[in-house]
C-alpha cells in the first residue's frame, strides 16, 4: 500500500557527529544513516569527516576508512570491490548503485548514505533481502527442460545466446527495485524488476522449454503488471542493464500469445 | 538455545532521501493529471446537469464555472488533458517496446512536460 510517510520506529533523528581526523586539510563531510537493532532507539543519521588526501576514489573506500578508523560499529556489506558481487549496493546521493563502483568526484557536497529504500532494515546500511531473493526463486531461476538430455551440453546458436546479453550481467544487488516506487507501495506481490528481468532471461533462453508455464505464472495484475513503465530501475541500474525494456518484452510476449 | 527477542526493524527511508528522477515525476503526473481530471469532468457534468435543470440553477453552476477561479481550474484542467493524452502516447510506444532507452525516455519526457504547456497556451489563444 501506498504509504508517503515513514512509520513511527523508522522515523530518523540527527545523530552524532564523530571527531575529525587530526591535521588533515582536504576533509569531507558524511551523513550516513544508523540503526543499532540492539538499543531500542529509533535510526539516525551520523556524522563523519573523512581525510580525502587519504582515501581511495570510490564511496566504499571511505566507508572502509570510517569504519577502521573512527567507528568500528558502522556496519554494512561489502566483498568483490568491483561491481561484480552487488553486496554493497547502498542509496548514495539520492540514487541506488553500488558503493564499490561509485567515485566521490561524482557527488556535490556531502556525500549522504542511506540504506536501500523502502527495505526492512537488519543494521545501518544492511536491508533484509529475504523476499527479494524469494521472489527471484519465484521465477524458476534455472533451464528448464523437457526433451531428452542430450550426450553432451545444451547447445545453443551464437544468435540465441546474444540474445542473453543485456540480462544475465545482472547482480542481483536490488538496486533497481529497491528504486522503484511501485515495488516500493506493492512489492508484497508485485516481482520488482530484478526478478522480471530475471524472468526475461528465462523466456528468451533458446534452450529452456518451459516458456508458456513461465508466462502463466507471471499472467497476474500484480506479479508482472504493477509495472508502469516508471524507469526508475534502468535508470539507476548500476550495470547499465534496462530491466524496463526487459519487462516490455514480457509483456509483449504476453499479448502474442492471445492474438 | 536462547531465542532472540524479535525487534521490529525500521522501514528505510524511500521518498524521504530518493533524488527527484525525470522518470518517475513524468509516471506520477500522468496519475495526478489523470485523477484531476475526474474533477474537471464533474464539474462539466454539473454545468450541463444544471442547463437541464432551469436557468436559476444553471446560473448558479455557470457563476462558479466562469469565475476566475472556474478560469484557472479549466485552464489547469487544459493543461492535465494535454498531458495525460501526451504521456498516454508515450505509453503505446513504450508498449511497443520502443524507446525504452534511458536517453530516449527522458528525452519524451521532456516533449511531455513543454509540449503540454505549450499545446495548452496554444488552445487557451485559440479560445
Amino acid at each position: 500500500m501506498v504509504q508517503l510517510t515513514l512509520p513511527k520506529n523508522s522515523r530518523m533523528r540527527t545523530g552524532k557527529t564523530w571527531p575529525k581526523p587530526e591535521g588533515a586539510t582536504n576533509l569531507r563531510k558524511f551523513r550516513i544513516y544508523r540503526w543499532n537493532p540492539d538499543d531500542g532507539e529509533n535510526p539516525r543519521v551520523d556524522t563523519y569527516f573523512v581525510d580525502m588526501d587519504d582515501c581511495g576514489p570510490m564511496v566504499l573506500d571511505a566507508l572502509i576508512k570510517i569504519k577502521n578508523e573512527i567507528d568500528p560499529t558502522l556496519t554494512f556489506r561489502r566483498s568483490c570491490r568491483e561491481g561484480i558481487c552487488g553486496s554493497c549496493a547502498m542509496n548514495i546521493d539520492g540514487i541506488n548503485t553500488l558503493a564499490c563502483i561509485y567515485g566521490m568526484d561524482e557527488i556535490k557536497g556531502d556525500v549522504r548514505i542511506y540504506p536501500l529504500p523502502h527495505m526492512e532494515v537488519v543494521k545501518d546500511l544492511i536491508p533484509d533481502l529475504t523476499h527479494f531473493y524469494a521472489q527471484h526463486e519465484s521465477i524458476m531461476p534455472w533451464l528448464e527442460t523437457k526433451s531428452n538430455t542430450p550426450a553432451k551440453e545444451w547447445k545453443q546458436s551464437i544468435e540465441d545466446r546474444a540474445k542473453l546479453d543485456g540480462l544475465y550481467e545482472c547482480v542481483m544487488c536490488a538496486c533497481c527495485s529497491t528504486a522503484c516506487p511501485s515495488y516500493w507501495w506493492n512489492s508484497d506481490r508485485y516481482l520488482g524488476p530484478a526478478a522480471l528481468l530475471h524472468a526475461q532471461r528465462w523466456i528468451i533462453d533458446s534452450r529452456d522449454e518451459a516458456t508458456g508455464e513461465r508466462l502463466d505464472d507471471l499472467e497476474d495484475p500484480f506479479k508482472l503488471y504493477r509495472c508502469h513503465t516508471i524507469m526508475n530501475c534502468t535508470k539507476t541500474c548500476p550495470k547499465g542493464l534496462n530491466p524496463a525494456k526487459a519487462i516490455a518484452e514480457i509483456k509483449k510476449k504476453m499479448v502474442d500469445r492471445h492474438v | 538455545m536462547a531465542e532472540a527477542k524479535p525487534v521490529e526493524r525500521p522501514l528505510s527511508p524511500h521518498l524521504q532521501v530518493y533524488r527527484p528522477q525525470l522518470t518517475s515525476i513524468t509516471s506520477i503526473l500522468t496519475r495526478i493529471t489523470g485523477n484531476a481530471l475526474i474533477v474537471a469532468a464533474l464539474l462539466i457534468v454539473w454545468w450541463l446537469v444544471a442547463a437541464a435543470l432551469g436557468p436559476e440553477q444553471f446560473a448558479t453552476a455557470d457563476a462558479v464555472i466562469t469565475s476566475w477561479f472556474g478560469d484557472i481550474v479549466m485552464a489547469l484542467s487544459l493543461w492535465a488533458i494535454w498531458y495525460h493524452y501526451l504521456a498516454g502516447l508515450r505509453h503505446l510506444y513504450f508498449d511497443a517496446g520502443k524507446g525504452l532507452d534511458i536517453p530516449t525516455a527522458e528525452k519524451l519526457g521532456w516533449v511531455l512536460i513543454f509540449g503540454s504547456v505549450i499545446l495548452t497556451v496554444i488552445t487557451l489563444w485559440l479560445i
